[in-house]
Order: structure tokens, then sequence, then C-alpha cells
């Protein structure tokens, strides 16, 4: 036993000798000052490219609050009227105003389930439907025409029909969030199956694979990358048709509230409900992207 | 000696008899391989070599089971090749190993294919990782390897389950000339412990050389055994071989068979002028006879 371990251990020891592994890539930019051996110095030094984009990336934030200020500060008229739009104090006022009632948290939570939902949907759906597309030719070429006609259709459009297809608003509205992003993660899919590398399919086949398995060791993990990239973008335009359907035909829901606030003159409470969206939408995104790195600790980005 | 324990190695016979393989295009069909036959013994390491698309993977392709001849059999240890198995194990040119598996993993595979169970396979892996000094790499993903790296898990990977033969086809053409080297060194050091039957593909006259009992010189378009060459050369193989006067007898055979086929390949205009310094053996023929 002995021996085999002493062997082995030789073995990796010659060739790590006779082949260097792949260098750690190094900063760059040579040091701005003499080197200490201060570990948070080195930490700084070793992070300054993604310090200086995190540090001007506020600075632009803040810039941006500032004009916005400014703005409706003096009331601007140049064409567009800033006369009417509130300013980040009244903005923040009516945020501290609206968490104390819980009827703007159930506006929001309502929305969220929407998405929830519909998205949730959307992706159990498209992602099989997608991989089952690219894997069976005869399953694509008699999908692929229908998707085609129904695909460029924008999910508000399809407002009304929802209406009268659903018993209730609630699930029509939920069907439209789900049409939205129905799409862009079926695309996605079928293109990551259509980018599959053949040479690794004849490589498991080699290897004594059959078609379950090549189905799920080789196809499957080669294609995520891109289904991830379709729900990221279905993400995006579930948010848009939620938005939208919400304004036109809701009673509830952040879209309403926005949509509300505009009919009874409380101009505050729009851009709060505006800046709601963005940031529900960034969220949702970030948390597809982090699951995306958990599901795939091989790929970088 | 001890080593070879992990992946039960089996010495398969590979015989090709009369293979052909035409492939239709609006033209009409093109043959890119005619009447080649070759076997490989048990045991035995033997080469493919000929000019870029002469034909030489198409012919490993159908070993592999991937082809289907049009014309005549291909068969190991008796049966007929019916499509892709563990049987044949191959290593590809492109590095081919999956980037969402860990080395481990990817060598690995084979063995799960066949239903081992976990620790078995893992054991089996481990020591053939440590036969190719990769053992410090196994929970690596292959983006973090280099090219010589990479092809070391992929010949291991293949050799994991115990093939019956072999197939490499040009598996260190996209590597540096330096680390080529140590690639065949390796190859062939492995070899002489699992001495397993190999069938390799190279356009590489040193490298067919260096690594073979036999090498299969392969004629342009369309593809044909032009002529079998016994490699002479001692074992186990060392680089410094590739100096030995026997070595040069070798090469200098072995290169102006190749030439001939290589110009072919080109086509084209080519005057003598422009091929001055080529040294072909013209026996009498003009170069234009050649051509």
């Amino acid at each position: 036993m002995d021996g085999t371990a002493l062997k082995l251990t030789e073995t990796v020891a010659r060739s790590s000798a006779t082949e260097t592994p792949p260098a750690v890539p190094c900063a760059a930019e040579p040091m701005p000052a003499p080197p200490k051996s201060n570990l948070v110095w080195r930490w700084l030094a070793l992070h300054r490219s993604q310090l200086r984009t995190l540090a001007i990336g506020a600075v632009s934030l803040v810039l941006f609050l500032l004009a916005w200020h400014l703005l409706t500060k003096y009331r601007v008229t140049a064409h567009v009227r800033f006369v009417n739009v509130p300013s980040p104090e009244m903005v923040f006022d009516s945020l501290t105003r609206v968490t104390r009632d819980n009827k703007f948290l159930s506006h929001l939570f309502l929305s969220c389930r929407r998405i929830f939902i519909g998205f949730g949907i959307a992706a159990t759906i498209a992602v099989p439907l997608g991989l089952v597309m690219g894997r069976f030719r005869l399953v694509r070429e008699i999908v692929f025409p229908v998707s085609e006609v129904l695909r460029p259709i924008p999910a508000i459009a399809w407002v009304p029909m929802s209406i009268m297809l659903w018993p209730s608003n609630e699930e029509s509205i939920i069907f439209i969030t789900y049409l939205g992003s129905f799409f862009p993660i079926l695309l996605n899919t079928l293109h990551g199956m259509a980018m599959v590398d053949p040479v690794l399919i004849r490589a498991a086949q080699c290897l004594g694979a059959r078609e379950a398995s090549i189905f799920r060791e080789v196809y499957f993990p080669a294609t995520l990358p891109h289904v991830f990239t379709g729900l990221t973008v279905g993400m995006g335009v579930a948010w848009v048709s939620l938005i939208a359907a919400e304004m036109i035909s809701g009673q509830f829901g952040i879209g309403y509230f926005t949509w509300e606030a505009y009919s009874l003159v409380q101009y505050a409470d729009i851009a709060l409900g505006m800046i709601c969206i963005g940031v529900l939408g960034l969220g949702s995104s970030a948390l597809i992207r982090g699951l995306g790195r958990v599901v795939m600790p091989w790929a970088k980005t | 000696m001890t080593v070879t324990s992990a992946a039960t190695v089996q010495q398969g016979k590979v015989t090709v008899k009369d293979f052909g393989l035409s492939y239709d295009t609006l033209e009409g069909a093109v043959e890119a391989v005619r009447d080649a036959s070759i076997h490989v013994d048990p045991g035995e390491f033997v080469s493919i070599i000929g000019p870029s698309g002469c034909g030489k993977s198409t012919l490993l392709n159908a070993v592999a089971g991937f082809l289907k001849p049009t014309r005549g059999e291909v068969a190991v240890d008796g049966d007929a090749v019916a499509g892709p198995s563990a049987d044949r194990g191959m290593v590809f040119q492109q590095y081919s190993l999956f980037p969402w598996k860990t080395v481990r993993e990817n060598v690995e595979f084979g063995l799960k294919m066949k239903g081992m169970e976990r620790s078995k396979r893992e054991t089996s892996a481990r020591t053939l990782l440590g036969l190719a000094g990769l053992l410090a790499f196994e929970k690596q993903y292959p983006e973090n390897l280099s090219g010589g790296m990479k092809q070391r898990v992929g010949i291991i990977r293949a050799l994991a389950t115990g093939p019956k033969v072999l197939l490499l086809d040009e598996p260190f053409g996209s590597l540096d000339a330096q680390t080529r080297l140590i690639m065949q060194q390796i190859l062939t050091n492995m070899w002489q412990r699992l001495k397993t039957s190999v069938l390799f593909v190279t356009h590489d006259i040193d490298e067919a050389i260096f690594l073979s009992d036999r090498v299969y010189c392969m004629t342009a378009r369309p593809g044909t055994i032009k002529a079998e060459i016994a490699i002479p050369l001692g074992r186990p193989r060392q680089q410094s071989m590739m100096m030995s006067s026997e070595f040069l007898a070798l090469r200098r055979g072995l290169m102006s068979l190749i030439r001939e086929e290589s110009l072919k390949a080109i086509g084209g205009e080519v005057n003598d002028i422009a091929l001055q310094g080529l040294d072909i053996e013209l026996h009498g023929r003009t170069l234009a006879d050649v051509i």
C-alpha cells in the first residue's frame, strides 16, 4: 500500500515539474506604492478596478439624484415640464408614509406572487419543451411553426383575449405574465440545444452512454447557460407584461398602484411605484443570476 | 507495474477489410476512402499517417462506430462494429472534456455509465489520475487546465472503462511543439505499462515513428493504403531515439511517401522552382508525374 502511494506522489511531483499549471492571472498594473506586507493593502490593490467601478457608480447615482432634485426644485420648463414632477424628498416622504400601512405592501406582494406563478409556470413548461424540441426533430417541426406565429404578438396585445379566456382577473394577469416570459425561455433553450458541441456527444457515446444518459449528462448541462440567459430575459419581459396588465385590468399590484396614483393626482406615488418596479425587476434578475451561479459552478460569469 | 490494476486492460484485435466509404453530393458520389485494409494486433500500437483530408480520420471514425462503411467490413475481436461503444475508447483532437464535470468526474464518466458504484469508480479514477500525474487537479474544472493536461485527462478517461482498443484522432494536434513532445513521451510510457491495442491517427511523421510498432501511410483522396511500414525501434521508447540513424532512415522514407501525397492534396499550380529543396525521391519520374 505504502509503496503505491509513494509511487503515485512521485509521478505527481515529476509531472508538475515537466508542465507548469496555468498561471494565476496577476495584476497588470504595477503597485502604486512600495509594497507593504499588509493584507488589507494587498486586497485593495488587487481589487482596484472593481473598487473604481463601485466608486464611480456611487458618484453617478448621487449626481442623478442631485440633477433630479435641482430640476424639480426650480421647476424647470424647457419643452419638457418638471412643474408637477415630484422631488426625491417628496418620494422619500411618500415611501415612509406608505410603508406604514399594509395596503402598499400587499400591492407589492401581489405583484411578486403573480410574477412567481406566471414565470414559474413558463419556466416549467418552456425549458423541458425546448430541450425536447432540440433533441427530437419531429417535435420541433410540429411546435416551431405555431410558436413562430404566436411569438411576435406582444403579451399586452393578449389582454382582451386573456380577460375573455380566464374566469378571474387574477388568472388573466398571471396568464399575461406567463406569455411574456414563455418565448424568451423557449427560444434560448432551443438555441442552447443547437449549440451543443457534437464532439461531446461523440465522447459520451464512446464512453458507453445511451440516449437517456446523453440527454441528462451532456445535452442538459451543456444547454444550461443558455437556459439561464432565457430565464433572465424572460424575467424582464414578465415584469413588463405584468405591469401593463395590472395597469389595464388590475385592482391590485404595483402597476395598478402606479396608475391609480396618477388618477388620484398623487404624483409622488407615481415615482415611488416606478422605483419599486425597477428595484423588483433588478432584484429578480439578480436572484436568477445567483441561482445560475449555484447551479453552474463551472461557468465563470 | 501494480498501477495497471486500475483499469482492466484488454487487448483487442481490430480488422478492417476492403473498407470503402463514399457520400452523396449533388455532383454525384464522392469517394473518401477506397479499399483500405488494416489491422491492429492485440497489444499493438499502430498509426495511420497521411496528408490532411486523406480519409485517415474517416477510417478511425468507422472503427469507433460513428460512420458506417459503404463497402467492406470493420470488426473488433471478430465482432462487426455496429455503433459507438465503450469497447473502443476514443480521444479527440478537440479536448472534448465535459466542462461541467470536474477532472475526476470526467474520468469516472465511463464507469458511471457502466453502473459502477460511486466509491469504486472514485478509487479507480484516482488511481488513473495518479498514473497521469493529475491527482492534484482532480477537483478542478477542465477550464483551469492547460492543453496538455486536458489531453492527459482525455486519454485516461478513455482508458478508464478498459476498452479493447484505444483510438486517438490527432490527439496532440492543437498543442504547441514542446508540450507535444512531452505528451508523446507520456503516452508511450503509459502504453508501455498498459500494453493495450492502439490505433493512432496523425499527420506528424516523427510522432508516428516514435510511438508505433507499425505505420500505415495513406494516399490523398480517395484515401487508400499506400504503404505499411514496420518500426523496428526498441522499447521502451525515449526522445533521444529521435536522433538515431535508424529513426532518421525511417523518417526519410516516410517523408518521401507523404510529400508526394501532400503535394497531390495541395493541388493547383506548383512548379519545379517552387518545390526546390523538397527532396522527393522521383525514381526516374518527373515531378509533374508524381503530382
